[in-house]
């Protein structure tokens, strides 16, 4: 049991300081993982998770910053030294062994006495279903079943200071994804380790982790619960990555509690006396809470809509702007021309991407 | 005009891919075959190719019979689920490779090739190859080729499955736009219920390499024909449980009775499966005409905007969804509450009996 | 794999022109050596029926062809065996010796590579003065240090010569395959093993070795064939000396057949030999694929 601290880590592949954010493929970054906790490491292909996870495993070696495991510096231990372990993007088994004897190799090299051995590799092996398996060669198994073994290989050990994934689910077969990431997560709960999740997948993310990191181009743009995420989303980015589809961001401008969008009044749920009247923001409101409606609200032409079976969606033109706004069950459509409306407690500021805490109008209103 | 599946079938010894498939496909049309892996997309659309040959049936294009013409004689494109492209070409060469092939003047090359590019949004790229390219750019490469070839056929196997969800969503939307002047037939292979429906057109579902019930996309899913439909046809998993009406009352399998309201009433006493997604099914407290089934969470998904809850209920695992982020904690104690009016009922061979919505069959 | 294409005959005529050259390059010479294999003569070119004699006197060791054909066997196993014992385990330990990365693997990999372009005739002229007592430097030194060695003589001596000089030869072939095999494997995997705390000796043997078995046995045949055929090199150095001691079969073959002009026994002889060669080609083809399967399995 561990945490781990980031101390203003970053990296910028040739060395050195580079003159510009630009040149970081891992932005310098303050953050502590505390022990016990599940992460996730959230973010498109390129946008420096894989670099972030690289670090803590001791692949990479940082170029600035210090990353301590608990009270010790080993930004320049080598992996095997740092007690970690890690699951792969592909499996990784012992070919020559069998679903035991990989699962107790990490403990073996390690000289845990054969009982205690065999006990852990059966409490592991039940958690992940491969007790019927254990005696058999790993390399027949399919891919899914190895993958288990490599999942079993990286949580078998009870003394690791974490367990790191690489998109441990990518050859894993959609059908079986669900069933994994819940083991994970119960797996999770049953161990008590630190645990960090690498991901481009936001249900594996919101899935598995009680606090998520999502990336952008090299930096943490926001690290939350997933309802936080949902819910108050920091920036921009966060917005549109979290949720299908995305937050709808508007070009407006603030005016006291209101945003103005071509000429319609949008009512806001705080104040934001610190932005200067008729300053141009950003008003996000997820398509969860923008509701379509026959007659109250701002008018809005229809452009489509999507059935999604168990709702709708219409994607509308909002003053010339793309919207796209629930579609309330049971309500019919007939021509173009429709409303939507705001819940104002869901509507956020944005200046510059990034999220403005307003002062609350109506106190005690659940959030 | 149209490409129509009569009675195929393909067995390779003992084992059958293709069972009995019957479809028709008209031009302009987006068809989205849906069905979990291994299911026979891929085989399908490998005989609709003329990749191979099946073993019983027709293939008839326009009032042709084209059962045994090979691949190369027939006017197809396929996009595949791994971005093939030819790694030393540049992407101008890849998207004019069939062209080239097909030995078309140079401005005509031009052309075609400069309007794919600006289609998918290709044109700063053109001098680059695959290698120097996102994933996303690499299959919008692959789209193009398909694209410029204008083949009367264009085969799409889970082309989005290898692209992160963002990119996914913004090409999925794209998709039928690129091809809808070609007035190709589109078939799309998914295993995704969701893009099934945001696609439109018709959707046939797969399951063991027989075609289980094809339709527009929303109706189908709406209206399952049988169970297996149903269950391909949902995401997350169709939840289900066998049910004895005898009267006002039904008994489940754990021997509780229920009266027997909702999609229940009025149906002929006897024994019935009922199927029922996780939209039929929430987390709360107990609400007028809901049944309440105490249980206990094994998980919660998020799925960005919504929660799936998994509740373990006694009667197996049942998925329940929750509107926004919410987390439930593996071992909480919840009451599932189950709307009896947002089941559809099943016979005992699968066939569907009735659905939310619609008048009994039986 | 399951047959799925669509079927078109055409194919075969493209395979004709391949037919017809492996025809008068394989097939006819062949039938010649059957011919005489089955045949003998009095000379002036008159042939009559031996049936199977010339091959029951091969098989028979106590005529003088059979023995001196199993004697010439023995030896070929016996080399085989020796130089894929020296040059497997030399090979392996060579390729895990090379770097992964950076300039230096060039510069290895063309130095390991040398012997590989050398002619096997200027092989054996190499060795040939390389040993000779006068004035080759291994043969000159060791007669200096009183340590007896002259391949002309001693049936040890020349043994150990060619042995050493196909290690030297081919050494460096197995060790370039298990190069390429090890490069096959990905990082991840060294990683893995890294943190799950193997010793050197477990990722060899858990690892690299389970992942080498493929080209090894590969790596394994074509060493086998190449020194059971040996020819070049040996007739070189001890032209198959001291007396038989090194007259291995193609050596043999060559003195029979067209040395003493015996032509049923040279045939029967090449069929044999050929024999031997196919069967052990088949049995290492069956192997592999069904090793194969059981990987599939």
């Amino acid at each position: 049991m561990a945490q781990i601290t980031l101390d203003g880590v970053g990296h910028a592949y040739g060395g050195g300081k580079p003159a510009t954010d630009a040149g970081y493929a891992l932005k310098p970054l303050h953050h502590v993982w505390e022990a016990g906790k599940a992460y996730a490491l959230l973010g498109p292909s390129g946008c420096g998770k894989t670099t972030l996870l690289n670090i803590i495993s001791g692949l990479v070696i940082p170029s600035e910053g210090r990353l301590l495991f608990d009270d010790r510096d080993v930004t320049r231990l080598p992996t095997e030294q740092r007690n970690i372990a890690q699951v792969f993007q592909f499996p990784v088994i012992y070919d020559t062994m069998t679903v035991a004897e990989n699962l107790a190799f990490p403990l073996k090299n390690r000289g845990m006495p054969k009982d205690r051995i065999a006990a852990r590799v059966n409490e592991i092996a039940t958690m992940l279903d491969l007790n019927h398996d254990l005696n058999r060669r790993a390399r027949g198994l399919t891919a899914d079943a190895k993958q288990k073994i490599s999942l079993g290989r990286g949580l078998v050990r009870s003394d690791v200071s974490a367990v790191l994934f690489d998109e441990p689910l990518t050859v894993i077969d959609p059908a079986l994804k669900w069933e994994l990431r819940s083991k994970l997560k119960a797996v999770h709960r049953a161990l008590d380790l630190l645990m960090i999740y690498v991901t481009h997948d936001q249900v594996e993310a919101l899935t598995f982790a009680d606090k998520v990191v999502v990336m952008n181009d090299g930096r943490a743009v926001q690290i939350g619960t997933p309802a936080e995420l949902f819910e108050k989303p920091e920036h921009t980015f966060v917005g549109y990555f979290i949720g299908s589809p995305g937050m709808n961001l508007l070009q407006g401008k603030i005016q006291g509690t209101r945003v103005i969008l071509d000429g319609q009044e949008i009512a806001l749920g705080a104040a934001y006396p610190g932005l200067a009247a008729g300053s141009p923001v950003k008003l996000g409101i997820r398509p969860d809470y923008a509701r379509l409606s026959t007659s109250a609200g701002l008018p809005v032409q229809v452009r489509r809509i999507d059935d999604l079976g168990r709702k709708r969606l219409a994607h509308v033109s909002l003053g010339g702007q793309p919207l796209v706004a629930t579609v309330p069950h049971g309500m019919s459509l007939e021509g173009t021309q429709a409303c939507v409306q705001f819940d104002p407690a869901r509507t956020h500021i944005y200046v510059d991407d990034h999220r403005v805490e307003g002062q609350s109008l109506s106190e005690g209103r659940a959030a | 005009m149209s490409f129509v599946l009569d009675q195929i079938s393909y067995r390779v010894g003992e084992e059958t891919f293709i069972d009995n498939v019957s479809l028709r496909l008209e031009p302009g049309s987006m068809n989205v075959l849906l069905g979990p892996t291994l299911s026979g997309k891929t085989t399908l659309m490998r005989l609709m190719a003329g990749l191979d040959r099946p073993t019983a049936g027709k293939i008839i294009d326009n009032g042709v019979d084209i059962t045994g013409v090979p691949v190369r004689k027939r006017s197809v494109a396929m996009v595949y689920q791994q971005f093939v492209n030819y790694p030393t070409l540049s992407v101008y060469e890849n998207i004019a490779s069939p062209l080239r092939v097909a030995g078309l003047p140079k401005a005509e090359i031009e052309a075609r090739v400069g309007r794919a590019a600006a289609l998918l949004r290709l044109e700063p790229m053109l001098k680059r190859t695959p290698a120097q390219l996102s994933g996303g750019q690499q299959q919008r490469t692959a789209i193009a080729r398909a694209l410029v070839k204008q083949a009367k056929l264009v085969l799409l196997d889970e082309p989005l499955a290898n692209l992160d969800y963002k990119l996914r969503e913004e090409l999925r939307e794209e998709l039928p736009r690129i091809f809808a002047e070609t007035g190709a037939i589109l078939v799309y292979a998914t295993t995704e219920p969701t893009e099934a429906l945001l696609l439109r057109g018709q959707t046939a579902t797969l399951w063991q390499g027989r075609v289980t019930q094809v339709g527009p996309s929303a109706t189908a899913y709406r209206e399952p024909d049988n169970i297996d439909a149903a269950r391909v046809f949902s995401d997350p998993p169709l939840n289900e449980v066998s049910v004895t009406k005898a009267g006002a009352m039904a008994t489940l399998e754990s021997g509780r009775k229920v009266p027997a309201e909702g999609v229940l009433s009025g149906m002929p006493d006897g024994v019935y499966r009922l199927g029922f997604r996780a939209d039929a099914v929430t987390i709360g407290h107990p609400q007028p005409g809901m049944l309440s089934f105490p249980g206990t969470v094994s998980v919660t998904e998020i799925s960005g905007s919504e929660s799936f809850v998994h509740v373990d209920t006694g009667l197996g695992t049942w998925v329940c969804l929750v509107e926004g982020v919410h987390q439930w904690e593996p071992g909480d104690r919840t009451e599932a509450q189950f709307d009896p009016g947002r089941a559809f009922v099943f016979g005992s061979q699968g066939q569907r009996v009735t659905a939310p919505g619609l008048a009994a069959t039986a | 794999m399951t047959d799925n294409r669509v079927w078109d005959n055409r194919a075969w005529f493209f395979v004709l022109p391949v037919m017809v050259f492996v025809l008068f390059s394989s097939l006819l010479p062949m039938m010649t050596v059957v011919n005489y294999s089955v045949q003998d003569t009095m000379g002036q070119n008159n042939f009559f029926w031996n049936g199977a004699g010339w091959f029951a006197n091969l098989l028979d060791s106590s005529t003088e062809a059979g023995q001196r054909f199993q004697g010439a066997l023995l030896r070929n196993l016996i080399f085989s065996f020796v130089i894929l014992a020296i040059e497997v385990p030399l090979g392996i330990a060579v390729s895990l010796c090379i770097p992964k990365r950076g300039w230096q693997v060039g510069a290895v990999l063309v130095v390991i590579a040398l012997p590989l372009l050398i002619p096997y005739n200027v092989v054996g002229v190499i060795w040939q003065l390389f040993t000779r007592t006068d004035v080759g430097l291994l043969g000159a030194s060791l007669n200096a240090l009183h340590i007896p060695f002259d391949t002309r003589q001693d049936a040890t001596s020349a043994w150990f010569t060619i042995v050493i000089m196909d290690v030297w030869h081919w050494s460096s072939m197995v060790a370039l395959l298990c190069y390429a095999g090890l490069k096959a494997i990905p990082d991840a995997y060294y990683q893995a093993a890294r943190i799950d705390g193997a010793s050197r000796w477990a990722v060899f043997a858990n690892i690299e070795f389970p992942k080498l078995r493929k080209v090894l046995v590969i790596g394994m045949l074509l060493r086998f064939m190449g020194s059971f055929m040996i020819y070049t090199e040996p007739f070189v150095v001890t032209g198959g000396g001291p007396g038989e001691s090194t007259s291995f079969l193609s050596i043999d073959l060559v003195k029979t057949a067209l040395g003493q002009v015996d032509l049923g026994n040279g045939a029967a002889m090449s069929l044999v030999y050929n024999l031997i060669t196919l069967t052990v080609c088949w049995i290492f083809f069956t192997y592999t694929t069904h090793a194969d399967q059981r990987k599939d399995a």
